[in-house]
């Protein structure tokens, strides 16, 4: 059992820059929670704290129940994987990985079952009296998190393991160590900046930005439904579509203008609120059409980026730039015009001056 | 090679050939610049170690010959002999191997925690700290040797190896923190805190993961105070009387010496030094060859 608690937690570096600001976050036993956010937003940090390398300038820190604040990293249930790896040079493979279980003084026939079983878990059986140096990046990627599963920890934490692995073998890991955690049941938090790598691992997604935790969801609704400007300018490849629009009131009737065109929302997708507001709109919930569509809004194709599986399309809507990815097949060119039909049930609503969320009553 | 080439293919290649046989020219050239100024650099260091060789090991009448063989004509252990059993050179010798072995030890011991300090810890005053190590070597060891004479004198210690070995330390020092301090920058600290979440305290991840990787470095560092001390003369001569090291010893005797005593004296003092590095230098290349990536 062990479910962690951040209460208060604040790093201040130098004497003004607050790296981590009153980090309030709950993460359950066996929750895989994703810790994400722009470089420098104090993610790390975050861990490094848990982790017991760092000392919190304020704030309790609890690992199942105890109070772990003051406690050293060795005193600590967990086991942390390295952006870098840290694999030690001088040991080899199966002495990395037993390194801290001699550590722990267990014995040596356990430590002999408990390595191969773990080097089978990630590959490296045939590998064990090696030396890093005659690894290639991905094989001492394994080590590093061989190295902290043999441990039994309560908690796993990663920071940033599959940033220095090239494109094909991120895919092919993301994969292995989801599949790994899920069979270990340990309750991990991993550290990245890389949304794709947050929406495919995560239970939870946490989004930090500048110290603080503005988000915490499950993927999908993180990505559905940002709280600000800034999640869903974060969260989503390509980004959120941030249109600026009007909701002019008559009476009892109401209607959204973007530029000139009248979007039909019906009323319940649609905030009480009158005046100017931000909408918001995914590029995969937009229907484009290369004829005028009742209803739709008229723009200007702009860009066309066949992507494989998709086409990307940039559009002007007036002097807004919009992008939306549509069928490959779609027959389009620069310059002609597009009609578009935003999913009234996926806009989202953001207010103009503090870009937050504006959440329909309903 | 294309080097060799006639003058007619050269009319009829193309002017990409030819900017490429020029630039393999050129590649040749400056490889060829390189292995001359290693050549030059190598007999400039061996030429003397190997005439100080011959002729120590020449016999006795050999050494006088003029002009001097560089292939030796008989060899014989006599200059050598003759000079290993002066008065005074035995132990003159394990003198300054015990004040080569206690300076290296001291300096290592006081220079490698600092050296650790300045590399991983940010404190108030490190530059200036960094170039105040560098700053005992600003004065010359004259103007270091009188008053350190003077205060040895008032401890008691003076005319002792041990004053010489404080001496020499102090002249290690400064190479030994800057040369430390470097080598443990390029352990990454990662590895520190990896093995501190893995169990280890930080002395123990210190011991354990630090000081394996940081070895050959430590151990140069060491060399490097071992062949200073051992080389060192000036304050030597200046801090002992009767209590010589061997080059003091030597100095001070050489004017009033025979030619066989000086060349054997100066392969004495040649050997141990090249021996030394001889060893490290093998224990050096194994760990970094199996160290680095």
């Amino acid at each position: 059992m062990a479910d962690i608690h951040l209460d208060a937690v604040t790093k201040i570096f130098g004497k003004q820059v607050r790296a981590v600001d009153r980090v309030e976050l709950t993460i359950a036993d066996q929750e895989f929670m994703v810790l994400l956010g722009p470089s420098g937003c104090g993610k790390t940090t975050l861990m490094r704290m848990i982790a017991g390398l760092e000392y919190p300038d304020g704030g309790r820190i609890r690992i199942g129940g105890r109070d772990v604040t003051d406690l050293p990293p060795r005193k600590r249930p967990i086991a942390m994987v390295f952006q870098s790896y840290a694999v030690f040079p001088h040991l080899t493979v199966a002495d990395n990985i037993s390194f801290g279980l001699r550590m722990r003084h267990t014995p040596k026939a356990d430590i002999r079952r408990r390595v191969e079983e773990v080097a089978g878990l990630v590959q490296l059986g045939p590998y064990l009296e090696r030396f890093p140096a005659q690894l290639s990046g991905g094989q001492r990627q394994r080590v590093a998190v061989a190295r902290a599963v043999v441990m039994e920890p309560d908690v796993l934490l990663m920071d940033e393991p599959l940033s220095n692995l090239d494109a094909l073998l991120r895919l092919t890991f993301r994969a292995e160590l989801k599949r790994l955690v899920a069979e270990l049941k340990t309750t991990t938090i991993y550290v990245t900046h890389d949304q794709v790598e947050a929406l495919s691992l995560g239970d939870r997604i946490a989004v930090m930005r500048e110290g603080r935790i503005i988000q915490v969801d499950a993927p999908m609704a993180v990505y559905d439904r940002p709280v600000n400007e800034f999640v869903g300018g974060f969260i989503g490849n390509p980004p959120m579509n941030y249109l600026r629009g009007r909701i002019e009131r008559d009476g009892g009737t109401a209607r959204v203008m973007i530029g000139e065109h009248a979007l039909p929302v019906p009323p319940e997708a649609r905030p009480d609120t009158a005046g100017d507001v931000l909408v918001g709109i995914r590029a995969e919930h937009v229907t484009a059409s290369d004829r005028a569509v009742a209803g739709a809004i008229e723009a200007r194709t702009e860009v066309v980026e066949p992507l494989g599986p998709q086409l990307l399309v940039t559009a002007l809507v007036g002097d807004q730039r919009i992008k939306l990815l549509t069928h490959p097949d779609f027959a389009i060119q620069p310059d002609q015009p597009i009609w578009l039909q935003p999913d009234p049930g996926k806009l989202r609503w953001f207010d103009t001056g503090t870009r937050e969320a504006i959440v329909p009553s309903v | 090679m294309s080097t060799i080439t006639t003058p007619r293919q050269d009319a009829d290649g193309d002017g990409e050939a030819i900017t490429q046989r020029r630039r393999s020219r050129q590649h040749l050239l400056s490889r060829g610049a390189l292995y001359v100024a290693a050549i030059v650099l190598a007999v400039w260091v061996l030429l003397p170690i190997y005439l100080i060789s011959v002729v120590a090991f020449s016999t006795n009448d050999a050494v006088y010959e003029y002009p001097r063989q560089l292939i030796p004509s008989g060899v014989s252990a006599e200059t050598v002999t003759f000079f290993i059993n002066a008065t005074g050179v035995q132990a003159a010798f394990w003198r300054s191997v015990l004040v080569a072995v206690t300076s290296l030890i001291l300096s290592t011991l006081i220079g490698a925690p600092a050296g650790y300090a300045i590399a991983r810890f940010a404190f108030r005053g490190r530059d200036a700290f960094r170039i105040l190590v560098l700053s005992t070597r600003a004065f010359p060891i004259v103007i270091l040797s009188i008053p350190l004479a003077v205060t040895f004198i008032n401890w008691g210690i003076y005319d002792s190896i041990f004053s010489v070995a404080l001496m020499h330390t102090a002249l290690a020092l400064p190479f030994t923190i800057l040369i430390t301090s470097s080598i443990f920058v390029s352990v990454p600290r990662d590895l520190e805190e990896a093995a501190q979440t893995l169990g280890c305290t930080p002395l123990m991840a210190f011991v354990r993961v630090v000081l394996p990787l940081a070895l050959p470095g430590l151990a140069a560092a060491a060399i490097f105070t071992f062949v200073l001390s051992w080389n060192e003369v000036f304050a030597a001569v200046i801090l002992t009387v009767r209590e010589r090291t061997l080059p003091a010893l030597v100095l001070s005797s050489l004017n009033a010496s025979p030619a066989p005593f000086r060349f054997a004296a100066g392969f004495t003092m040649l050997v141990p030094s090249l021996i030394i590095i001889f060893i490290i230098r093998r224990y050096l290349l194994g760990l970094w060859g199996r160290v680095s990536r």
